[in-house]
């Protein structure tokens, strides 16, 4: 019963997706969108079922495989799932943004060519993605990994005939493979060293490697541990954006907006979130792992924020948002708040998935217009996208109530108790990037809502808010985002609901260290912690320079110049990925081949021993005149050399 | 066991067929065509018993069949499978019909010939993959040469007598070193039986010698850099039928020397030399990759990547001795074996697909240049849909069989030494990165030029064979159990033969 459950959610998005793809010219358009919103709602509601039962009903943790993949050498590949209580929420989380981004693109998509493609590939999407988190081993997770992968390539280059577009999902998809190579690696230890792929058998095997060192590079002996879960780790600095892995996030809102929102926000890229949480039996057992990934983390939590302050591209901005907050939630995993992080990655989902369907339905009305320097006013055209907006942002900042105060100052406090190396400087990154939160949030909130109106006069006669299909993914997503951290907080962080999935080791334990009564204490308790105020601090400043005095932004940007100039080249790490490792692999390239190849192999080996061979046969060609006489004679002097050996002899 | 000489019927069933093919002449093309297309398909047919009736409980050698050819010399006619050959032949067999359906209407000069070629030529191959007995193994390696040098020399391109001589004088010099080393175990042993020589007691400079002739032969074949050149060259000079060919199988018949000659016949010299054929194949892995990254021609490229692929067959099959060695990891051998032999069947389909695929578009506008297309998926959406399915199998995306032997291949790499895996795995992005940057140069984009504006989806004949390859891909690449458990038991035992030592 419950595998055909399981089954079910998995393939109906599947089935979806195969309609929707296939038979794109037989259904025509709304075919598609029914096709697959059937299949992606019967996913979603099967998941509220099993979150229900997992979390109300006490159901027992279900670990099963489906089929045996392969048995090579003693060493089992299966396909099967792992539905605990971790599972369910992603399960949740997944197919009901999954839905919302589904019915909104009915609204988005409308006149666009290729809307039945589009609809197949979400729907494709989100089955790649249950596969990825219904895993119970790391072949499946790789299968999933490498899936949704495919599915984002496939979606950032949706608009195939754009070279941005295509350029950009060739970048994500190359640099998440630079990921996807450790992460591979990773999982040829795990095999190598506990002989298993399933997650129970390796976490129950791994405690016999505590002290095992392996040697990597000359006689230094590294900590099996901390080279696993290093390994793993690169795997999710690539799905999950992490400096310096980050570099395709912001290319790949070349997207529609919609899979922005799903994928590059709210489920795909917390993926790397999901795993190393999922693997905490294992980081707990090496704190230079820990610290690798607190310091990745929140360096990338800082920085990554700070430019988000000064795009201007509408998706840009929540881009890099997304960026920094997926830090907040991999600076989580490395002061083993495991429950903090995967807590902001469910409030995250919310409220992200919120803004960028925001920003799309904006997008909408300024007819593909996305620079927030020509919008303005549009509050009083667009009151619910106004109005959501609104919520999402104040959501993100940490505004005292909304799920995302309860989720990042956990994230904060929790870096605040840890004592493992790298805590203080994250500590630091990560207090002041509450401030660039509410910052960046807030510029584009008032520059986009608020002030004169839209630049162009034209523009303003067609802003009028989005149909029905978009508005009501965000009145249904803003609900989440506000309420859902109030809610939960204290079952999920602070409670037992991750007990048993997630191991913390005792000195590790900073969430136990964080005084929680209820989820109303927590809010009075933060008047008495500087992020409050930062955020608010951040908020009055957007709100400050961009609707009173505007002139300080343009001052401050020439005082500043330098700093402008390497946050607008987003500190070079393109033009470096560009020229030294696209460049240097092609020049590598010509020279393997043109010295290698053609030089040495074919120039000088193959075509040498030819000539070579030729030019004996020239040599030789000289004796064979024809001329009978010649041969005679060398016959006569062939004997006479002979004899004479015979005789000398 | 049937008494009904089943492997004889498939070298010798796709023979004979090509004999009434080539006579029924190019009069009334159609008939030779279906002809073709009969005998492949009923060879096909008759192979499929191979692997329902296959005993994959043992590693003795099925379908036998033996009779005695030249008794003065101890020379039979001596057919046999087991779990290593079975699933090549019937990869032979299978890959022949979409050859057949693939060269229709396509191949307008002496078609009769040109399919009878190709089934001669999968009679014979299949035959090198049965035999048994030494002499009998050389005639079909070396007859398999000459459908394949007819094919590239007459409907080849503009260079294919250079290409063809090329790969003529190559694969020549390496087997006749493989003829010498043959000859003399036949003195050593009294008898032409292969599976004799793998129990002839041979001391470490013999095994040595041996070992190093045929390193010649099958790493040609193969190719392994150093001596891989001819491939590219005979790649591009073939028609789209001879690479399909070419990559899909007769690369293969390298590997599968390794497996039944040198490894089990010079066990000890397969570990003093492990370390050459190991490096050999990292070589092709990332030296190869590279340069597949800057060709400018699709075809070149497709060889480039094929070269790649297959280092990792040879990877996986060296790997062995070092994994056996090494006290930290407990087992693991078995698993480059399989994840070799996996490769290789992979790599059949998905080389065939891709040679296919280039195909298509070469039948269309007469170039194989990078630079001559561009937004191909606006006029053939169907098309690019597959080019972009078969451009992430040979990625290695999971789900497709691509992924499943540079997998087991990578898993098994580590646990013989970390640097083995991490080079192994750097064709994770350097696989991509040529693939893709071809793909998007090829398929993705606005239309490049009037001819690209021109072009005509796949036709039904097209999407037929296209539609067949990703079945198996994907088949293979979501439960590849089936190919693991015929061949799980003879490698078990090839293994556990070449971890004991002869001297």
């Amino acid at each position: 019963m419950m595998e055909s459950i399981l089954l079910t959610i998995v393939l109906a998005p599947l089935v979806g997706a195969a309609i929707a793809g296939l038979l794109r010219n037989q259904i025509g358009k709304a075919g598609a969108h029914w096709a697959t919103i059937l299949g992606v709602g019967t996913s979603c509601v099967l998941s509220m079922y099993i979150l229900y039962l997992h979390a109300f009903a006490g159901a027992e943790v279900y670990n099963q495989s489906v089929y045996t993949w392969m048995v090579s050498d003693g060493l089992r590949f299966e396909v099967g799932f792992l539905i605990d209580r971790l599972t369910a929420m992603m399960m949740a989380v997944v197919t009901f943004v999954s839905l919302m981004v589904h019915i909104y693109t009915i609204g988005y998509m409308h006149d666009e060519d290729g809307y039945q493609r589009f609809f197949s590939y979400i729907a494709l999407f989100t089955f790649s993605m249950l596969m990825l988190v219904m895993s119970n081993n790391f072949l499946q997770l790789f299968f999933g990994w490498e899936a949704v992968g495919l599915v984002s390539y496939l979606l950032i280059g949706f608009y195939f005939k754009k070279d941005t577009a295509v350029f950009a999902n060739m970048k994500a998809f190359l640099v998440n493979r630079v990921g996807d190579f450790g992460f591979v690696l990773g999982i040829a230890a795990v095999a190598m060293y506990f002989n298993t792929l399933d997650y129970a058998e390796a976490f129950a095997a791994a405690p016999a490697f505590a002290d095992t060192t392996i040697n990597i590079w000359g006689d230094e002996q590294w900590s099996l541990m901390t080279v696993v879960c290093i390994l793993l780790f690169i795997g999710a600095m690539g799905k999950s954006a992490q400096v310096p892995l980050h570099v395709w996030l912001p290319d790949s809102m070349e997207g529609p907006t919609p899979i922005s929102a799903l994928i590059h926000a709210a489920t795909m890229v917390t993926a790397g979130i999901f795993m190393v949480a999922r693997m905490s039996p294992l980081y707990e057992m090496s704190e230079t792992a820990l610290t690798f990934v607190l310091v990745i983390g929140a360096t990338t939590a800082f920085f990554m924020g700070l430019i988000g302050i000064i795009q201007n591209d509408i998706k840009r901005v929540v881009a890099y948002s997304t960026l920094s907050q997926l830090g907040y939630m991999v600076a989580a995993l490395g002061v083993s708040a495991y429950a903090a992080g995967l807590f902001h990655l469910m409030t995250h989902a919310f409220f992200k998935a919120l803004l960028f369907l925001a920003a799309g339905s904006v997008i909408m009305g300024m007819h593909h217009d996305q620079d927030i320097r020509n919008m303005g006013g549009i509050r009083k055209y667009m009151p619910i996208t106004h109005w959501t907006a609104l919520l999402g942002s104040l959501a993100l900042i940490g505004f005292p109530g909304f799920s995302g105060f309860f989720s990042k100052d956990a994230i904060i406090e929790a870096v605040h108790y840890s004592t493992i190396d790298g805590a203080g400087y994250a500590y630091v990154l990560l207090v002041a990037g509450v401030f660039l939160t509410a910052l960046y949030s807030f510029r584009m909130y008032f520059l986009v809502f608020h002030g004169k109106g839209p630049r162009d006069e034209h523009a303003k006669d067609h802003l009028h808010e989005s149909p029905w299909v978009v508005t009501l993914p965000l009145i249904l997503l803003a609900i989440p985002s506000v309420f859902i951290g109030y809610f939960t907080v204290g079952d999920m962080v602070f409670g037992d609901y991750f007990n048993g999935i997630l191991t913390v080791a005792p000195e590790h334990n900073t969430l136990g260290q964080i005084e929680f009564t209820s989820a109303w204490g927590f809010v009075m308790h933060a008047v008495h912690g500087v992020p409050l105020y930062l955020a608010l601090g951040g908020l009055f400043a957007a709100w400050y320079v961009y609707t009173r005095k505007p002139g300080i932004a343009s001052e401050l940007r020439t005082r500043l110049d330098w700093a402008h100039f390497a946050l607008d080249q987003k500190y070079g790490f393109d033009h470096f990925n560009q020229a030294v490792f696209a460049g240097g692999s092609r020049l590598l390239g010509k020279f393997f081949w043109n010295v290698g190849d053609k030089v040495i192999i074919d120039g000088i080996a193959v075509n040498g021993s030819a000539h070579t061979v030729g030019w004996l046969a020239s040599v030789v060609r000289f004796i064979q005149t024809g001329y009978l006489y010649h041969y005679a004679f060398a016959v006569i002097l062939g004997l006479l050399g002979l004899l004479t050996w015979f005789v000398v002899r | 066991m049937i008494d009904w000489p089943l492997l004889s019927t498939v070298v010798w069933l796709p023979i004979i067929g090509g004999a009434l093919v080539l006579i029924s002449g190019d009069k009334s093309p159609n008939v030779s065509r279906w002809l073709a297309l009969l005998v492949s398909v009923l060879t096909f047919a008759v192979s499929i018993p191979l692997y329902t009736q296959f005993d994959s409980s043992t590693a003795a050698m099925q379908f036998v069949e033996k009779a005695a050819w030249v008794p003065q010399f101890g020379v039979n006619y001596y057919l046999g499978v087991d779990g290593i050959s079975m699933p090549l032949i019937i990869l032979t067999t299978f890959i022949t019909i979409l050859v057949v359906i693939a060269g229709w209407e396509v191949i307008q000069f002496k078609p009769s010939q040109y399919m009878a070629a190709f089934l001669m030529m999968e009679g014979v191959m299949v035959g090198v993959f049965a035999a048994l007995d030494a002499v009998l193994f050389y005639v079909f390696w070396e007859a398999m040469l000459i459908p394949m040098f007819i094919v590239i020399g007459i409907w080849g391109g503009p260079r294919r007598v250079y290409a063809t001589i090329k790969f003529f004088l190559y694969t020549f010099l390496g087997s006749v070193f493989m003829l010498i080393a043959l000859i003399y175990m036949y003195f050593q042993s009294g008898s032409m039986d292969v599976l004799a020589f793998h129990d002839l007691k041979l001391n470490h400079t013999e095994q040595v010698l041996i070992f190093l002739a045929f390193l010649l032969a099958f790493a040609v074949k193969v190719p392994m850099w150093p001596v891989h050149t001819w491939l590219p060259d005979a790649h591009v000079e073939a028609p789209t039928g001879g690479s399909v060919i070419l990559a899909a199988i007769m690369l293969k018949i390298g590997g599968y020397g390794f497996l039944r000659f040198s490894m089990p016949i010079a066990p000890d010299a397969s570990h003093t030399l492990d370390w050459l054929v190991i490096g050999m194949s990292l070589v092709a892995v990332v030296y190869i990759g590279f340069v597949a990254l800057v060709q400018s021609d699709m075809k070149k490229l497709v060889a480039y990547s094929s070269i790649a692929h297959m280092g990792f067959v040879t990877l996986g099959f060296f790997i062995v001795f070092m994994i056996m060695a090494n006290p930290a990891a407990t087992s693991g051998a078995e698993l480059g074996v399989q994840g070799g032999m996996v490769q290789m069947v992979s790599h059949g389909f998905i080389s065939a697909a891709m040679f296919l695929s280039i195909g298509v578009l070469y039948d269309r506008l007469h170039s194989r240049e990078i630079s001559s297309y561009g937004g191909v998926v606006n006029t053939m959406p169907w098309f690019a849909a597959f080019m972009v399915f078969f451009s992430m199998a040979n990625a290695g995306l999971p789900g497709t069989s691509g992924f499943v032997g540079e997998f087991m291949v990578i898993l098994a790499a580590f646990r013989a030494d970390f640097w083995y895996a991490f080079l192994a795995a750097t064709t994770l992005i350097v696989g991509a990165a040529y693939t893709l940057w071809m793909v998007k140069r090829v398929i993705f984009g606005e239309i490049a030029s009037d001819a690209v504006a021109q072009l005509k989806d796949i036709n039904a004949r097209e999407a037929f064979v296209l539609t067949v390859l990703a079945l198996a891909v994907l088949i293979l690449g979501l439960w590849p159990a089936p190919l693991i458990d015929v061949m799980d038991v003879s490698i078990h035992n090839l293994v556990q033969h070449i971890g004991v030592s002869k001297l």
